[in-house]
């Protein structure tokens, strides 16, 4: 996917003047957090879950190569292949063999990050293969046009009123004057719209919550059941899913779907949690001809044993975002790539470059209230602070942050000077504001006075007055 | 007790007030209080900036100014969880200053949270007539866990009664440099903030970070507001004659 993250600024001020995106941002901003809570308040040993669902995943971390090695042992000695990505290419390339193999001329889709990633639906589209995304917000932004702005809820950023239009103009074949006032008639049509594509599709692609070392499972989490007739209609199923998934057993995949759910929606559980190990076996009502599973690395290995290594923990459950009040501001396409929020913030650089990325791990007021509630525990305030070091180190941090920082430390590491400058400051700017007590505008401090008056000095420094009083 | 007060670059440069009411109400607990000369910023601009070698500097600075005091207490949860959270890893590196920033760490507080936590110190002689709220900052609530203390000490404040900010956790959109940085997303989320604030129908708002109050008060003067802000220090060493922030006078 084509990354607009340098971009950042200009997609943020689009982002805040688009009134169906702040509109339809309100809904994050409330309905998530308080669902999670209800869901956290009603399950005391939350807390020691999280510290046992980040071990786990450190554990994991710790021996990832030996787990995939399992993994992909286990899920040839259940008849279905492995396949090993290091590059979106790779795995875009193998997915296409795949398909074409199978003559596929339809693809249908359960939800996949990585599948943005990767920009697998414009490349099946290019080789003359359609990608049907099934999952109720993927359907809706595929007829839109639109990339996912949330890890869970990829149509969060729509509102109803744009997603009856949106049915309106491309469902001509219904009855222009239907009713679809109430959500539940827009979910209707697009599932009895969905039921054909599903029966006719070749291939059914989705991604994977959780990949089972000890048995070659893969698991997907859905609350709309498209996922498993995308999983098990189709003569062929493929999962598409980075190495991090890998979890040791179903017992771990246990532990981590108990914190998942509850930090993503409030749910206890998502509605369909599912399992696949394998084609279908003599014997079987239904399942797939063939399964391949395609894990992509793209930069995540490269994370092992740095001190980025602690973001391949996240499990993808969305809470980071929905407490994060810069995408609460701007939403998720401000973010420029497929992964938004502070998740996104630290992933994209590692994924796509820092330097193509810089604004990003800049843009947080470092709350650190996305830590406080990811399930895994994941330092994203001391990682955005590592991208900055970067960025710093490389000289891809503006010039003159750069300078006043180092003007600035210049003074700090002079306490004499430092008191001379602060003194003269605190009254020169007592003395501008004179009894007003505050500034509307002051040269050299627009970005803080284009929305807020800037509080003048009380007059002389604190060490001033504490000197003479002494 | 010797207590070495770090003032933070903001209470020094812009309202002295807090530094001494920081003083009177460490002293009316008992402590010997000292203000150590060669104390100028923490550090933060340079280490949430990617500038790690001018944070080391100012952390080594901090650590040497505060050498043999036995607390170091901060008006500020900002600067009290940089120096008590990040000084050890920033400094993590390098043994020798390792050791003496852990040490420091372990004995530097939050103001109110030292007097709380550490003195078990509630003898408030204050008054203050008139419904408040308290803005939590994000370094006291999420990095030093901060949240009872402000407010146990607050109720022993005469003629004050407290309203709870609703939607009291999100940042007020200050963050250090962000502001200035993204002041279009931090002016978002102020005017949350400032909405809030006034959903409580108080006259005044507290806060115990100076940064949080320069951002908060601004907007409630550019808006029109009439609720004042001032720093909980003020209100609990009863040192409210001057102006609130950002106020004439």
């Amino acid at each position: 996917m084509q990354s607009t993250s340098h971009l950042f600024k200009d997609n943020v001020a689009r982002a805040l003047v688009d009134p169906n995106l702040q509109q339809a941002l309100v809904h994050v901003r409330t309905k998530f957090i308080d669902k999670r809570q209800d869901a956290i308040n009603a399950l005391p040993e939350f807390e020691a879950l999280r510290d046992a669902a980040r071990d786990l995943k450190n554990h994991v971390l710790s021996r990832l190569d030996q787990y995939l090695v399992q993994f992909e042992e286990n899920v040839a000695r259940h008849g279905g292949q492995v396949h090993w990505a290091q590059t979106p290419a790779e795995a875009r390339q193998t997915i296409l063999e795949i398909c074409r193999r199978a003559n596929a001329r339809t693809v249908t889709k359960g939800k996949t990050m990585v599948g943005e990633e990767i920009g697998i639906n414009d490349h099946l589209a290019a080789n003359g293969i359609e990608p049907i995304e099934t999952d109720l917000g993927e359907y809706i932004i595929q007829l839109r046009g639109e990339t996912p702005s949330h890890v869970i809820a990829p149509a969060v950023h729509l509102t109803k009123a744009q997603v009856e239009e949106t049915f309106r103009k491309v469902h001509t074949e219904l009855d222009p004057a239907r009713n679809l006032e109430e959500p539940e008639t827009l979910l209707n049509e697009a599932r009895h719209r969905l039921r054909g594509r599903f029966i006719v599709a070749d291939v059914g692609i989705t991604g994977a919550n959780f990949l089972i070392a000890d048995s070659g499972t893969t698991t997907i989490v859905t609350n709309e059941g498209n996922g498993d007739l995308t999983q098990t209609l189709p003569r062929i199923h493929i999962v598409l899913a980075g190495i991090e998934k890998i979890v040791p057993s179903i017992k771990d995949a246990g532990l981590l779907l108990r914190v998942l759910a509850r930090s993503a929606t409030g749910q206890e559980m998502s509605a369909y949690t599912t399992f696949s190990t394998g084609p279908r076996r003599p014997g079987d009502l239904d399942g797939p001809d063939e399964f391949h599973v395609v894990l992509l690395d793209n930069g995540r290995s490269k994370l092992l044993g740095t001190e980025f290594e602690e973001m391949l923990r996240c499990i993808r459950c969305g809470a980071c975002l929905n407490h994060c009040p810069i995408y609460h501001a701007v939403g998720g396409h401000a973010y420029g790539w497929v992964y938004a929020g502070p998740i996104g913030a630290i992933t994209t650089p590692a994924l796509i470059g820092i330097e193509n990325a810089t604004p990003l791990p800049e843009a947080s007021s470092l709350c650190g209230r996305c830590e406080s509630v990811c399930p895994v525990r994941i330092p994203i305030p001391k990682m955005l602070r590592h991208w900055r070091e970067e960025a710093f180190e490389r000289r891809l941090t503006g010039t003159c942050a750069r300078w006043a920082l180092a003007l600035w430390a210049a003074l700090a590491t002079r306490p004499a000077l430092y008191r001379l400058a602060t003194g003269v400051g605190a009254r020169v700017l007592r003395l501008l504001a004179g009894r007003r007590g505050r500034f509307a505008t002051l040269p050299f401090a627009s970005a803080w006075t284009k929305h807020r008056d800037l509080p003048a000095p009380q007059g002389r420094t604190f060490m001033a007055q504490y000197r003479s009083r002494k | 007790m010797r207590v070495g007060l770090f003032v933070t670059c903001l209470v020094d440069l812009y309202r002295p007030v807090i530094g001494f009411a920081a003083i009177r109400l460490l002293e009316q607990a008992g402590c010997a209080v000292a203000v150590p000369e060669a104390q100028t910023c923490c550090g933060q601009p340079g280490y949430n900036s990617g500038d790690k070698a001018s944070a080391q500097k100012l952390a080594r600075q901090v650590i040497a100014a505060f050498d043999g005091f036995d607390y170091v207490v901060a008006p500020s949860g900002s600067c009290g969880g940089m120096i008590k959270t990040h000084y050890p890893e920033l400094l993590a590196d390098d043994p020798a200053w390792a050791l003496r920033a852990n040490a420091l760490a372990a004995k530097t507080y939050e103001l109110t949270q030292f007097l709380r936590d550490v003195l078990n110190w509630d003898a408030i002689a204050a008054r203050f007539d008139g419904k408040v709220t308290y803005h939590d900052s994000c370094s006291s609530l999420r990095e030093l866990k901060v949240k009872g203390q402000p407010r146990a000490l607050l109720a022993k404040v005469d003629g004050l009664a407290l309203a709870e900010l609703p939607n009291g956790e999100p940042c007020c959109g200050f963050g250090g440099t962000f502001c200035v940085k993204f002041p279009d997303i931090s002016n978002k989320m102020v005017e949350d903030k400032v909405a809030n604030i006034a959903a409580t129908g108080a006259a005044t708002v507290l806060a115990a970070d100076m940064g949080c109050l320069l951002n908060i008060a601004g907007k409630l003067k550019r808006e029109g507001s009439q609720v004042q802000a001032r720093h909980v220090a003020e209100v609990l060493a009863g040192m409210t004659d001057t102006p609130a922030i950002g106020e004439e006078g």
